[in-house]
């Protein structure tokens, strides 16, 4: 399961499975109570970031410093661009944290200010003439049938991502889709960030986005395919 | 009386996004669900649609970082740019 950074971590559901359900009402209990606390703590450094004290500026970044990164290195293709990113998130945090009104959670809005820095990096980067989608979506004939019918790909993603070299392939393939539906795809799939959220952080459609994500899923599928049908041989 | 035309790959695939989020209108999920029951590539395609999204989630899921895993540099150049912000 991926743990995305933005959200007090909750327990994933299927680990309470087997537990008692005394136990589990206590571990709920916990967490929510965690949640509470993580969200009361926010929320005192925030009044203390509005008021100008350093030492929540360190706590801040030392807090979500590595919640950032993470979102920034899943975003950029080098290390250093992630790092500047990051660096420009928190350049922007400083700027805007007396306009903050909690209507989100302070992580919420710390994640989308570093995806918003992604952004701004990656679209002042010289870009590279970038492919035709359509070069990657299936081609139909006139009756409407797949010219390459689909084959199975017989293992699980759990299975095959074991190996480093198709882990390597995945997100090289990935860094090949044009730029425009790669990030489309890293916001949604990724970031989880719904198509609402999505739409309103590029500025534009919502329905775009959906053809966007559509298109990339499919240029991905498209790329991975051949490697993975010869899995089965 | 005139019956419906089946849908086709082309369509399926075209609306799939909508119909793995549950957006099809009732008459064409069903008629999408018609189309699968007697199309193997098309079944095929959507599986390996699915198992793209988790590999993409899989691949770039990377371990929680803790603060002594941010390189000291980053974290002094952010704390110097809001000194110099301030």
């Amino acid at each position: 399961m991926i743990i995305f950074s933005e959200a007090p971590d909750l327990p994933e559901a299927s680990s309470y499975r087997l537990k008692s359900g005394h136990r589990l009402e206590s571990e709920m209990i916990e967490t929510i109570q965690r949640a509470e606390k993580s969200q009361s703590d926010d929320s005192s450094l925030v009044r203390r970031l509005q008021s100008g004290d350093a030492h929540a500026f360190e706590e801040l970044v030392r807090g979500y410093g590595p919640r950032l990164l993470r979102v920034a290195r899943r975003m950029m293709k080098t290390e250093e661009d992630a790092r500047d990113a990051v660096q420009d998130a928190f350049v922007a945090v400083f700027k805007s944290i007396k306009v903050f009104e909690e209507s989100s959670l302070l992580s919420t809005w710390l994640h989308r200010i570093c995806i918003n820095a992604c952004l701004m990096r990656l679209r002042t980067q010289r870009r590279k003439p970038e492919e035709d989608i359509e070069t990657y979506l299936p081609k139909f004939r006139d009756d409407g049938h797949q010219v390459d019918p689909s084959m199975s790909w017989r293992e699980s993603a759990e299975g095959l991502l074991q190996t480093k070299e198709l882990c390597t392939l995945v997100r090289s393939s990935i860094d090949r889709l044009p730029e425009t539906y790669r990030i489309v795809l890293l916001l949604r799939d990724i970031e989880e960030l719904t198509t609402e959220e999505a739409a309103e952080t590029l500025g534009i459609t919502p329905n775009a986005v959906k053809i966007r994500l559509h298109r990339g899923r499919q240029a991905l599928r498209t790329l991975l395919d051949p490697h993975m049908r010869e899995e089965l041989r | 009386m005139k019956s419906t035309p089946h849908i086709t790959c082309r369509e399926v695939i075209a609306f799939l996004a909508d119909y793995m989020s549950h957006e099809l209108p009732e008459a064409k999920n069903k008629e999408f669900e018609r189309h699968l029951s007697v199309c193997e590539s098309c079944v095929a395609y959507i599986a390996s649609y699915e198992e793209t999204i988790r590999m993409a989630r899989l691949t770039t899921s990377t371990p929680e970082l803790d603060v002594d895993d941010v390189p000291s540099e980053l974290l002094e150049a952010i704390l110097a740019s809001r000194d110099r912000s301030s």
